[in-house]
């Protein structure tokens, strides 16, 4: 008889079971245990002054300043007096009483906002009486402020991390401020700085024990640094005041760097409506206007069909392609007739009728005719359509045009350039040049954004390269050395083909379609254009006012300048975009503006009249 | 006989006495661990928890010696009346009893509270191997089996009233009995009413009964069909088997939902998974177990272990020491630990099967059983694989009677292992 073996072998299995069960806990469950991440473990983190913000000349465009939410621990929360401690927030009893609920709803033992964003006055007021209320303290916070009130498009602003972001980054916890638009995004992690962190020992009752580890966890606070950007705000916030009363986007570059000068867009917002209490009733006001979308840029965000400036690129490639020379002729009929059907007929209103045409006056009078023969041109070059086009696409798209530039905005559209393919799919069975004429005058199926204008204008300024357009300048106060945007971008086009083009633009200021804007001692180079526009409503395609555009670049030999100004439905580029683009050069290059009675016309110029009509239609 | 003995520590068996010394050790190292702080680090300050354990530890020598010069026959002799005055000193504590953590356990002398039922353990292992080890007792007997199971019952009844956790250590003693002929089926019996019961809370009553009826009954068709003789077959005990499992099943529904408290209630309830809350029930088991497993494979080190010195387990020093060796020692030191019981475990029972008279064995298998469930229940808590049962791990647990009370259990033993080759009688 074995009996008392049954005790070894019992023993022996609950031993074996209690091991294993140890190492499922220590080893298998262990593995993934975070020292630094357990209830013994509490974080406090001191958090970075966020980096200012300057523009190109030093002025000042964002700024931090103090802010003091009033915090709520509810289980601290003793009998005060109720009546004084709402007069002194300037809240109703009734009010005090759904922010009590709701901090008690949150968490009874943790604090909360009680009441956000306190005005400078009541906080001075309150600190005084506050040590009556216990339970309530408050908590400082850094918000920010914009001097100038102006280039909020560019500057973007900050926001919350929600649910989301927090689970993606670890850097973020739910409730912390990120850059949540322009540069504040873009510039997120130069601007933030990184938040200090103390690892501290507490007990089972949050008692703080001391430092956990003595430390070793723990990280310094690394201020954000400040950033420079290429924005002259003087000039960015002439722009803005010119452009109130009309919807539109304008970029201007410095040809000679890629440096974006300004970034206009309207209509807009002050930036400071995004910044303290009343930041969530202005944000849904901003946010849902639908119509004027203040929120949008338009010199980035908003793809139109570029119109007569795109002549420009025709030409040079015509040049470049030979199929055209600066002496090469055409006759206009008051229009280009492309097949034998009546309305295959594209009109043409450079009131030249049955004279020979050539580059330079085409350019300056803007003749449809003249551009469609060269396009044609162009695409039937070896009586290949599809290689033809594949040929011009390339070239255009060497301007930058069709894909997003790559400048350093957190939000952009790439536009559209069409190649061969893509006539290939919309015309299975045949084409050529006149199925596509429109793509001669830049209507049609492409479409670019103005920041693209402005950048096709910096590439014909230098004579056939651009810098990749940018916005940041120094960050921490030294110039960038970044390689995407100090090295020249080559386009498809040879230097000498750019002189006749440049002086065909030269001429739309001194007797072509610009004529009336020029400015005397200042040799201003440009294209205006007026770009059909349809919309469909209830399935029907209706003609809308046309586009307003005009891109110039100023002085011509010595470009400093680039500029693209896009004006929605401002009728003929002319009328609207010239003046705003002259006015705007002459702004920047002499530092002010002599011609008052110009500034005055386009301060009164309102759209809204239009707009409206279109809208209620 | 011979009578002459050169000291008092011939015939000792030092690798018992090396283990209990590691284990104590061992367990003070530990219960510093908890009550250390940095202001608090005085070894010998008696106001601190590591501080009386030193002083009951330094007081269990003089226990010891004493036990050494006593001649073994005393210690059968005088079992019975050791038996009757631990009893006496459970029943005492309806009337002077002093109320520590719910459990009115202890007798309280001003500075120090004793609690009996500690001693009571190695005292009932005494009279149970007095009463087997008669040369006319015959565990075949119904009579001598309930005579034996009287011994056992009686102080786990007393116990059971005060602390029911702390009597479920008699079970043990069955261990004993069938070392010494009874047979396994108590124990079968045993296993399935456990079984029986945690079915019954987790299936219900209806579907328990479905359950085991249905394996009942292929059981009786199956012997029906081997046995072939329909009329023959023993039907009065089918019907009291089907009957007696009814009551049974019925029975554990109602002492479950209104017999046990309801904080007994929830201890199962967590544990069989019904019930997940790491806040209040599960409190202490879910920090227990992420302590455990926060200390990984070679632990956090000594008086390093960020839970521990945060006193994030309760009662840790006592029930829940374990838990600081999971967390400071890791799993190297667990395991080890474990082990370690394990061997004075063997090492129990191997000297116990060489004793030459009946009395130091049954004794030693009552030593290794009361051991051996103490660590069952104790780190199955522990570690979560049983309800939460406030028992102290024996020998590491602070406690001056839980202490003294494992000491003289394993002493005595040490002491009938001196004079295991003589025939006392």
């Amino acid at each position: 008889m074995k009996r008392h073996f049954l005790l070894y072998f019992l023993i022996t299995l609950v031993g074996l079971i209690y091991i294993g069960r140890l190492y499922q806990l220590q080893i298998v469950k262990g593995r993934d245990f975070n020292p630094i991440k357990t209830s013994a473990v509490k974080i406090t983190y001191d958090f970075p002054e966020r980096g200012y913000i300057y523009d190109r000349n030093g002025e000042l465009l964002v700024a931090n300043q103090l802010s003091y939410d009033v915090m709520i621990v509810p289980n601290e929360v003793k009998t005060i007096d109720t009546l004084e401690f709402c007069s002194l927030l300037k809240i109703t009893k009734e009010d005090f009483l759904k922010r009590y609920k709701k901090a008690e709803n949150y968490a009874p033992w943790l604090a909360s906002v009680f009441l956000k964003q306190l005005a400078k006055e009541d906080f001075a007021f309150l600190q005084e009486k506050l040590h009556k209320f216990e339970g309530f303290y408050i908590q400082k916070r850094i918000i920010r402020n914009y001097p100038l009130k102006s280039a909020s498009n560019v500057l973007g602003y900050i926001s919350e991390v929600n649910e989301e972001t927090a689970k993606k980054d670890p850097y973020y916890e739910q409730g912390e401020l990120i850059g949540a638009w322009g540069i504040e995004k873009q510039y997120e992690n130069i601007l933030r700085g990184v938040k200090g962190k103390k690892y501290l020992h507490r007990d089972r009752l949050n008692k703080i024990m001391g430092p956990f580890k003595e430390g070793i966890y723990d990280s310094e606070t690394i201020n954000g640094k400040d950033l420079t950007i290429t924005i002259d705000s003087k000039l960015q916030q002439y722009g803005e005041f010119l452009m109130q009363g009309k919807r539109g986007g304008i970029v201007a570059i410095e040809p000679s760097s890629g440096e974006i000068l300004s970034l206009i867009t309207s209509p807009s917002y002050d930036p400071n409506r995004l910044v303290g209490r009343a930041r969530s009733k202005n944000s849904v006001e901003l946010f849902g206007d639908s119509i004027n979308q203040p929120m949008m840029d338009r010199g980035l965000q908003f793809n139109y069909p570029p119109g007569s400036p795109f002549k420009l690129i025709n030409a040079l490639i015509g040049l470049q392609e030979g199929v055209i020379d600066e002496n090469t002729h055409f006759y206009c009929y008051n229009g280009y007739r492309y097949g034998k059907r009546k309305h295959e007929f594209m009109e043409c209103h450079s009131d030249m009728y049955g004279k020979p045409i050539r580059l330079n006056r085409a350019i300056s009078k803007s003749c449809n005719s003249y551009f469609a023969n060269t396009y044609k041109r162009i695409i039937e070059k070896n009586n290949q359509p599809e290689e033809g086009l594949n040929q011009w696409s390339e070239h255009v798209k060497s301007f930058g045009l069709g894909n997003y530039l790559g400048y350093d905005l957190p939000f952009g559209q790439r536009g559209f350039v069409p190649d061969g393919n893509y006539y290939n799919k919309m015309y299975p069975y045949k084409w050529n040049a006149s199925t596509n004429i429109s793509n001669a005058i830049g209507q049609g199926e492409l479409l670019t954004t103005p920041i693209q204008l402005a950048n096709i204008t910096s590439a014909i300024a230098n004579r056939g390269y651009f810098y990749t357009p940018h916005i940041v300048k120094k960050i921490d106060n030294k110039v960038i050395t970044d390689s995407a945007y100090n090295i020249p971008k080559y386009t498809s086009i040879d230097k000498e083909h750019f002189e006749p083009v440049i002086e065909g633009m030269h001429e739309v200021f001194k007797s072509g379609t610009a004529s009336w804007v020029k400015i005397d001692g200042i040799d201003m180079v440009g294209k205006t254009g007026t770009a059909e526009n349809f919309t469909s409503i209830n399935g029907k395609k209706i003609q809308l006012a046309d586009h307003s555009i005009l891109v110039a670049f100023a002085p011509k030999d010595d470009p400093k300048i680039a500029i693209a100004v896009f004006i929605e439905n401002g009728g003929y580029g002319a009328s609207v975009a010239a003046p705003i683009t002259s006015l705007l050069i002459e702004k920047y290059l002499t530092g002010k503006v002599k011609r008052k009675w110009m500034e005055d016309l386009m301060i009164k110029k309102n759209l809204y009249s239009i707009y409206d009509r279109q809208t209620l239609d | 006989m011979r009578q002459e003995k050169t000291t008092i520590f011939f015939g000792i068996d030092w690798t018992l006495v090396l283990l209990f010394v590691v284990l104590v050790g061992f367990g003070w190292l530990n219960i510093y661990a908890t009550s250390y702080s940095e202001e608090n680090n005085q070894l010998l300050d008696f106001s601190t928890r590591h501080g009386k354990q030193l002083l009951w530890i330094l007081l269990s020598i003089p226990l010891i010696i004493l036990i050494l010069f006593i001649n073994a026959k005393f210690f059968q002799q005088f079992s019975s009346i050791f038996y009757i005055v631990s009893l006496l000193s459970l029943i005492g504590l309806f009337i002077f009893g002093k109320e520590i953590n719910g459990a009115k356990s202890w007798y309280s002398f001003g500075v120090a509270s004793i609690q009996p039922s500690e001693f009571a353990k190695a005292v009932t292992a005494l009279a149970l191997a007095n009463l087997m080890s008669n040369r006319n007792y015959n565990l075949s007997l119904i009579k001598n089996q309930l005579k034996a199971l009287i011994i056992i019952f009686l102080p786990a009844f007393l116990i059971a009233l005060h602390d029911p956790g702390s009597a479920l250590i008699y079970f043990g003693f069955f261990f004993v009995l069938n070392r010494e002929g009874l047979t396994l089926a108590y124990i079968l019996l045993g296993l399935a009413s456990i079984v029986l019961f945690i079915l019954t809370i987790l299936l219900g009553v209806k579907s328990t009964i479905i359950f085991l009826f249905s394996i009942i009954s292929v059981y009786f068709i199956y012997k029906l069909f081997k046995i072939k003789h329909f009329l023959r077959f023993n039907w009065l005990t089918i019907l009291l088997i089907y009957s007696l499992s009814s009551i049974f099943i019925l029975s554990a529904d109602y002492s479950y939902n209104h017999i046990l408290k309801k904080h007994q209630r929830d201890r199962f309830e967590v544990l069989l998974g019904r019930t997940s809350d790491t806040q209040q029930i599960g409190y202490n088991s879910t920090q227990s177990l992420q302590t455990i497993s926060s200390g990984k494979f070679w632990g956090k080190g000594y008086l390093e272990g960020d839970k521990t010195q945060g006193n994030f387990v309760p009662e840790q020093d006592t029930d829940y020491i374990f838990s600081v060796v999971g967390e400071e020692w890791g799993f190297v030191g667990s395991s080890l630990l474990i082990i370690l019981f394990m061997v004075l475990l063997f090492r129990i029972l191997n000297r116990a099967e060489k004793h030459a008279n009946k009395f130091g064995r049954i004794y030693g298998y009552g030593v290794a059983s009361i051991l051996f469930f103490h660590l069952i229940v104790n780190i199955g808590m522990v570690i979560g694989l049983l309800p939460t049962i406030g028992i102290p791990l024996p020998f590491i647990s602070y406690g001056g009677s839980s202490l003294w009370g494992f000491t003289l259990l394993l002493f005595i033993f040490i002491k009938l292992d001196s004079q295991k080759s003589y025939d006392w009688w």
